[in-house]
């Protein structure tokens, strides 16, 4: 199962993943359009401390504690990712408060929950924060 | 209207690409016979000259005196005599000298003055030179060659004979009467130059002491051929191809002492994917005359005919950019561009084979030694 | 008051930025900064070096950095740099210091030659479909040859080095560029069958393993030589000097001396890094022999020795007598030759090109008959595999390229490596800016410039008939020169086009 990972050793803390993520879960088709004057509410997000930073996103975990919190069925784990549908989700936010990792946040209506998705279901098709880490610092890749 | 040619288009002054035909025969139990057939030979492939340049060149010819170095010289005319001789008589003793005997033909014109002389080196003066007899031969028909205006010595060996002007091969060989000389070994060559000055001096063979190149192709490697060979001693005045080759040949086996077989794996060597996958120690020795003879490795399409005392070598490039075949029958052994021209001289003649890219083919006399 | 008005201007289409801060963030000379009040960016132009770091990573194309058209009054005798220069002397007092190679506008040679191909009388050879070999041995060639008692012939060859093709990655210490420039460079060597150098910096415990693709090097400072160093190349430099600065020493400031790199070159944190402008143990020919024989005791005679000059003017007898001094091989640096740092003058001003050099060095080691006493490699601003054909027609073995390798690892030739902030994390030892050039990344794009070259330069052998590029070395008459005067022809050894 290819899963994305981080090199924080390459991270340059340049936060374009977070941009390229917005971008790409978006649903428009300039970036300019996407993202000018908008506060980006990304799936993928810096964390960095004293020369050190790294991107966080969803690990897709095999035994998913918010799969396991989530009180309507939003959240599914489909061929090892974990999707959340926002049609049943209630924004209970208990899969935030049980993520151990911060990778699960509200989204822009506040009214559900957002998490990546590894760009499958957007227009990227592949994860666009991989494609966009200008220095292989983000990487889809096979790992057993 | 000796020495017509303007002197800026000949061979030296201007390189030129050619075509060309060749042919060989060569007895290896040395029985001679006369240059009939190897005229009739090259004569069949008519169509691969253009009337620019012939000539042939024959061992065994001069067996009265084979401890002699038989120049053969043309002049442009007779200053340039009495100078070569002059500088001939202060480095070697003359035995015997004459005009070579030919036959007026309408086919043959402009032909220059041409003389034979059979000398040995001036003893006292070779002594001094601390050269061995080849190299003083050589270092002084250089010299001829390079320094003397209008003198071009064409032909050096022992016992054998280079026999070249402008005109078609039949028609040289008319010229020059070599159905009265009989040899056990006869190379010919037809020339195409693709462009027309055509001096006598630059038509081939080239020959070098004992050893006479004929070939056809044009080789890509020339300039770095030549200016690494050029590093010991040899000055490549005619600018042709066939004048390198010989002199790297000359200097491979007759120089350093590489045999035959180990200098044409200079010249045309296997590519390196092919000795990647040799055994170990040939990997080695291929490896070994690459690495440390690069710069005589010859590029280009070329087949070769060469003529040693005692033997011949049949070489071609190592993409076999140039036709050659090659056929045996009793004692005689026959190279030539086209199989047409073994043909017409040994018409039923079986076996007849075109050596692969890059191979020697070497025939020796009965005894000799490779 | 600021005499300078600054050379390039940052130009930011504000209809694109999407204020991202990526530019911000990654400018480590604070060109780029955000107003929290407008949540605009902004720019200071004076800091840009025009590095393209921001230009390249914004994701909107929003930058580009422009040449300011802010003039002075025109002046074909006083032109703008030199107005410059003058300021900046002025107010500084200092010696002017800059990077990478000779920019002025002298004549570059390799574009006034052309290269031969067939047509009719002989074939052009398709490397597609035939072998073309590019494969180049360097040291010196056996003199004659040696027989066993069974006749075959002895490998009496002195110790070689082997490329898969004749391009080396020349001298650049750990120091001058990074650790991961380092790595990129060591890992595409081993790659490619090729050769890169270590420069006066010695050589990071790391990458020891890399050690058979790896040249050495010995310089007036000595900096980081050690038996295990020696030993632990395929072959040993000797720096008498380079291209970029003939005559004066590497300079590495002490700022730069940090952590490993002043373990490597064993000297204390901090300390300048000056090596001598001379070698203090040679001051002659003989002394070098003496150099060069010491270095072949320490490595047990099993590693070819390379001497490596800087394109002076009597470069011809300089290079005969390193011929003769033992030395394997020979490599000439040309005045277009980078750095790291050096003083203006010098880089622009001192050396002759390698077009010249090279020529005059070959056709003096044949009329001396030794060219086969060393292998001749040059570097100095070899750009493209047209380059390399023509160099090697000229006559070299094989070519040193610095500058090419770091452009292909991301330099935008931003000329302020001296300044030891490079954006793309090649000519600075701040691990932040180090680790902007992952050499997973800068390795391959290492390999497959020198990938692509290979292909070009066999196109090219195959164009000329050639199918082996031993028979292109020297081979003068694959090239004519354009728009050359008979000078420089007769110094090229080369026909005029159209000859």
């Amino acid at each position: 199962m290819k899963r994305i990972y981080v090199n924080e050793k390459w991270c340059l803390a340049c936060h374009l993943c977070e941009y390229y993520c917005a971008y790409a879960n978006s649903g428009q088709k300039d970036m300019v359009k996407a993202l000018q004057g908008v506060r980006i509410n990304p799936r993928i997000q810096i964390e960095e401390d004293g020369g050190v930073s790294f991107a966080v996103s969803c690990r897709h975990c095999d035994e998913p504690l918010c799969l396991k919190g989530c009180i309507t069925g939003a959240l599914s784990l489909d061929d090892g990712v974990i999707k959340v549908d926002e049609k049943k989700c209630v924004g209970c936010y208990t899969c935030i408060l049980s993520c151990p990792y911060g990778a699960i946040m509200p989204s822009a209506s506040g009214s559900a929950v957002q998490k990546c998705e590894l760009c499958l279901e957007n227009s990227a098709g592949e994860p666009a924060c991989v494609k966009g880490c200008p220095n292989r610092a983000i990487v889809y890749e096979e790992r057993v | 209207m000796r020495g017509a040619i303007k002197k800026e288009l000949r061979e030296g002054n201007v390189r030129i690409p050619s075509g060309c035909a060749i042919s060989g025969i060569f007895s290896k139990i040395g029985k001679r016979f006369n240059g009939n057939d190897i005229i009739k030979s090259i004569a069949t492939m008519h169509d691969r000259s253009n009337g620019l340049g012939g000539g042939f060149a024959a061992y065994g010819i001069y067996p009265e005196y084979r401890e002699l170095f038989a120049l053969h010289i043309f002049y442009d005319d007779f200053r340039a005599k009495e100078n070569a001789e002059a500088f001939i008589k202060e480095w070697f003793d003359i035995e015997d000298m004459s005009e070579i005997a030919t036959r007026k033909t309408p086919l043959i014109t402009d032909e220059p003055i041409i003389w034979r002389y059979f000398v040995k080196p001036a003893a006292a003066r070779m002594k001094e030179s601390g050269l061995d007899e080849m190299d003083y031969a050589a270092r002084h028909i250089i010299h001829v060659n390079s320094e003397i205006q209008g003198a071009y010595v064409f032909s050096s060996g022992k016992n054998m004979g280079a026999f070249k002007a402008v005109g078609f091969p039949e028609d040289v060989g008319d010229f020059y009467k070599l159905e009265e000389y009989e040899g056990h070994c006869w190379i010919a060559h037809g020339r195409y130059p693709t462009n027309t000055p055509g001096w006598w001096g630059g038509a081939h063979p080239f020959a070098m002491l004992n050893c006479a190149v004929v070939h056809n192709g044009e080789i890509s490697s020339y300039d770095a051929n030549r200016r690494y060979i050029e590093m010991f001693g040899y000055k490549c005045d005619l600018l042709t191809d066939t004048e390198v080759i010989t002199y790297i040949i000359d200097y491979l086996h007759r120089k350093l002492g590489l045999s035959l077989e180990e200098t044409a794996a200079v010249m045309a060597a296997p590519f390196w994917s092919e000795i990647d996958r040799m055994p170990e120690e040939k990997k080695r020795k291929f490896t070994y005359l690459r690495n440390a003879f690069s710069s005589l490795l010859v590029t280009g399409p070329f087949s070769i005919l060469v003529g040693f005392e005692n033997g011949m070598m049949a070489l071609g490039d190592r993409l076999k950019l140039r036709s050659m075949v090659v056929a045996e029958k009793g004692d005689l052994f026959y190279a030539a561009s086209e199989e047409c021209a073994i043909r017409v001289i040994e018409p039923d003649i079986e076996g007849v084979w075109a050596p692969g890219a890059g191979e020697a083919v070497i025939v020796m006399s009965n005894g000799g030694n490779v | 008051m600021r005499f300078i008005y600054p050379d390039y201007e940052i130009s930011r289409n504000l209809s694109r930025c999407i204020v991202c801060r990526a530019c911000e963030r990654q400018c480590s000379n604070d060109a780029h900064g955000y107003d929290e009040d407008t949540e605009k960016m902004f720019a200071i132009d004076e800091n840009c070096v025009n590095c393209h770091r921001c230009v390249s990573i914004c994701p909107t194309r929003a930058l580009k950095i422009v040449k300011t058209d802010n003039t002075f009054r025109e002046n074909n005798n006083w032109k703008v740099d030199i107005i410059k220069d003058i300021y900046r002397q002025a107010e500084s007092g200092g010696v002017l210091l800059s990077s990478m190679g000779n920019s002025k506008d002298y004549p570059i040679y390799f574009d006034k030659l052309l290269i031969n191909a067939s047509q009719v009388t002989n074939p052009s050879i398709d490397p597609l479909r035939e072998p073309m070999e590019t494969r180049v041995f360097l040291g010196k060639k056996p003199q004659a040859i040696e027989r066993g008692p069974d006749g075959s012939l002895l490998d009496n060859a002195p110790p070689q080095l082997e490329l898969d093709v004749p391009v080396m990655f020349s001298a650049m210490s750990y120091g001058s560029i990074s650790y991961t420039a380092h790595e990129c460079l060591a890992r595409a060597s081993q790659k490619l069958g090729i050769y890169y150098n270590t420069g006066e910096g010695g050589l990071h415990e790391d990458f020891y393993q890399y050690g058979a693709n790896t040249i050495v090097q010995v310089a007036s400072g000595r900096f980081g030589v050690h038996t295990n160093y020696l030993n632990a190349g395929a072959a040993v430099e000797i720096k008498m000097g380079q291209g970029a600065k003939p005559g004066i020493g590497g300079h590495l400031p002490g700022a730069k001396t940090v952590g490993d790199i002043s373990r490597t070159r064993m000297i204390p944190i901090g300390s300048d890094a000056i090596s001598p402008a001379p070698h203090h143990d040679i001051y002659s020919i003989e002394d070098l022999r003496q150099l060069v024989y010491s270095l072949k005791e320490a490595t047990d005679y099993k590693k070819p020795v390379i001497v490596k000059i800087a394109a002076v003017h009597n470069v011809a007898a300089i290079a005969s007598g390193i011929a003769r001094s033992g030395a394997d091989i020979v490599a000439i640096d040309g005045f277009r030759g980078g750095t790291g740092a050096a003083p203006s003058r010098i880089l622009n001003n001192v050396g002759i090109p390698i077009e010249l050099a090279l020529a005059s060095v070959d056709q003096r080691l044949r009329d001396e008959g030794i060219r086969n006493e060393v292998s001749v490699v040059v570097g100095g601003s070899v750009r493209s595999s047209s380059d390399i054909v023509k160099a090697i027609a000229l006559g070299a073995d094989a070519v040193y390229i610095a500058t090419s390798a770091l452009i292909a690892i991301g330099c935008h030739l931003c000329r302020s490596c001296h300044q030891g902030r490079c954006n793309w994390g090649i000519a600075t030892q701040r691990p932040d800016l180090v680790r902007r050039l992952n050499p997973e990344i800068g390795f391959q794009r290492l390999v497959n410039l020198i990938t692509a070259w290979k292909h070009e330069i066999k196109e090219m052998l195959g164009g000329m008939g050639i199918n082996s590029i031993e028979a292109l070395r020297g081979n003068r008459l694959m090239l004519r020169g354009i728009g050359l005067n008979e000078n420089e022809l007769r110094i090229l050894g080369v026909k005029h086009a159209g000859e």
